[in-house]
């Protein structure tokens, strides 16, 4: 396998972006990261994009994309897996670079949800389960799910709502200093408690938006990464699993089997002490769809113990100057949730976190020079785990 | 009971009076200006509204789950269990991936379960849109394995992990379909 490396970013402004449409917002991406790199589209040898899609109206999304920003007859193919859709393009991406197949692959990520009403988008997410069984008789959502392992985690560990909500007040912070965010405001637990219920016991300020969004990497074998720049990062190794489709053939609901498993083929891919996994890095961007699934997330990947994570938001451990500062450019929940852009989007973040390009305010002292990347597809369905590094593996 | 109409034609009749107004006012734009072109009220920004309406019903097989179903007419609910291996499947399934053969039998489902974990959905899918706040929960069942259904309890603050509850089949009021759910024991 050769190695791999991220050698361009571009994101596009997360949002209601009722301004642009699917092509036109997924080059706003394309752009930059191609600036970024200097290169041209005529360097790649491939693209995939990463697209869930339904509630937009291009069924062929990578055709689409690869005509407006000039990339035929480049191969250019979709990959989806729901919302670790971004990962799992990237994978495939490094896949054909490490095997020798490509030296210059573009990663792209986008999702344009308000192409269809909400209830509409409430409905197609909530179909994303094992449909006959789930959703056709009992018209399960997204946060649905998710509410089921809030409720046992909240009685099983004697956690408060307001712990739930200390989630959203810490990534909202970060977002309001990221200009790419979905959202720029900052909120108080206070607001978060009085917000309504969505599912029991998830209110709206627990969940990530439906967002607009797109964002870009571009990847490159070794030499090719020498020559286009000085500043590389590396992807060390991945880790993925998935979990049942059907909600109730879980073995527990207090945290995702696939996040333990991905973990473990992770940690021991590129050698990280799985008790001790933040003492290798500087920051982590994890899956935090709802609040319950950042903290589920922080014992799942081995940061803190089961039933400790909210002792751990409390004293800011995940703040920068914490344990593991997490999510510093205001995660799913307040920085936004494009379903395909959103694993994507994780790593163009953690790159500019190792190359300490991120915002003032929520740049962290970058001193080992590795970073964690948790992209979560439905509710634990999907997981892809990967470490970027400033040094070369 | 059963003449009243079922959730197949309720369902597009209350999606339609939802989206009536705005269809209407669309309607009258795109003969007065010729385009379906809107300003999107949030932002101000020019829409096109797709014309082609696409209306997605899927058509499923159930031909190797068939006793299932017949069972819920004759009010039993019924899974499969595999002849070689013993492995209780819900959802039901032909296939046994442990043992690679189909040779199912179909067992009664039996017996109160203990509610695992559940929630209230108050934010609701177009589809469900014309009901109430409903309770889902995961429920495990003696036979060792756990069930996804609603759950019908006047007072959800009452519900407690490990709460026993008897599972009820028969057709659903507003919808007139038969399914099953839980109510306490």
């Amino acid at each position: 396998m050769r190695r791999v490396a991220i050698v361009g970013t571009g994101i596009a402004k997360y949002g209601y972006r009722s301004d642009a449409n699917l092509a036109e917002i997924a080059y706003e991406a394309i752009k930059e990261a191609l600036d970024d790199a200097k290169i041209a589209p005529e360097d790649i040898d491939s693209y995939v994009v990463g697209n869930v899609g339904t509630w937009s109206s291009e069924p062929l999304p990578a055709v689409v994309i690869g005509e407006y920003s000039g990339l035929v007859p480049k191969n250019g193919i979709r990959v989806e897996a729901a919302c670790a859709t971004g990962m799992a393009a990237a994978r495939t991406a490094y896949h054909m670079i490490a095997s020798g197949d490509a030296d210059i692959v573009l990663v792209i990520g986008v999702e344009k949800m308000n192409e269809s009403p909400t209830p509409q988008v409430i409905e197609l997410i909530g179909r994303a389960g094992n449909y006959l069984w789930e959703f056709e008789n009992f018209g399960m959502t997204f946060p649905g799910y998710y509410a089921m392992y809030a409720t046992l985690y909240i009685k099983r560990f004697g956690v408060k709502e307001e712990d739930l909500c200390e989630v959203a007040v810490k990534n909202h912070y970060y977002a309001s200093m990221n200009p790419k965010a979905h959202f720029q405001n900052r909120i108080t637990v206070e607001q978060c408690m009085s917000s309504r219920y969505v599912a029991w016991p998830l209110k709206l300020y627990d969940s990530s938006p439906i967002t607009d969004g797109a964002a870009a990497l571009i990847l490159a074998s070794e030499e090719m990464a020498r020559k286009i720049t000085d500043t590389p990062i590396w992807i060390r190794g991945w880790g993925y699993a998935n979990g049942t489709s059907n909600l109730s053939k879980r073995s527990d609901y207090i945290g995702l089997e696939a996040t333990r498993v991905a973990a473990e083929m992770l940690y021991k891919r590129t050698g990280v002490d799985p008790t001790k996994p933040a003492r290798y890095l500087d920051v982590a961007n994890l899956h935090d769809a709802f609040t319950i699934a950042e903290l589920m997330a922080l014992s799942d990947l081995g940061f803190v113990k089961k039933g400790e994570e909210h002792i751990a938001v409390r004293e800011k451990q995940t703040y920068i100057g914490g344990l593991i500062p997490v999510n510093l450019d205001g995660g799913l929940k307040a920085k936004g949730h494009p379903i395909g852009a959103t694993g994507v989007g994780m790593l163009v973040e953690l790159s500019r976190q190792l190359q300490q390009r991120a915002e003032k305010g929520r740049q962290t002292t970058i001193k080992k020079g590795w970073a964690l990347a948790h992209n979560v597809g439905g509710t634990g369905h999907y997981v892809f785990t990967t470490i970027l590094s400033v040094d070369k593996p | 009971m059963k003449e009243e109409k079922t959730v197949i034609r309720k369902l597009p009749e209350h999606i339609d009076r939802l989206s009536g107004e705005i269809m209407s006012m669309m309607d009258s734009i795109t003969r007065e200006t010729g385009l379906p072109i809107y300003q999107d009220p949030r932002t101000g920004n020019p829409m096109w509204l797709d014309v082609r309406e696409m209306r997605i019903r899927y058509t499923i097989p159930v031909k190797n789950i068939e006793e299932f179903f017949s069972g819920l007419k004759a009010g039993v609910l019924r899974t499969t269990k595999c002849r070689e291996c013993g492995t209780i499947y819900f959802p039901p399934q032909v296939d046994c991936p442990r043992c690679r053969i189909r040779n199912m039998e179909w067992i009664d489902i039996t017996g109160e379960g203990e509610l695992v974990t559940w929630t209230i959905i108050k934010t609701k899918p177009l589809s469900f849109s014309h009901l109430d706040d409903y309770v889902v929960g995961i429920v495990r069942m003696p036979q060792g394995f756990n069930m996804l259904a609603w759950i019908k309890i006047d007072d959800p603050e009452k519900l407690s992990p490990g709460m026993r509850l008897r599972l009820r089949i028969g057709r659903r009021d507003s919808e007139n379909y038969i399914t099953y759910w839980f109510e306490t024991a």
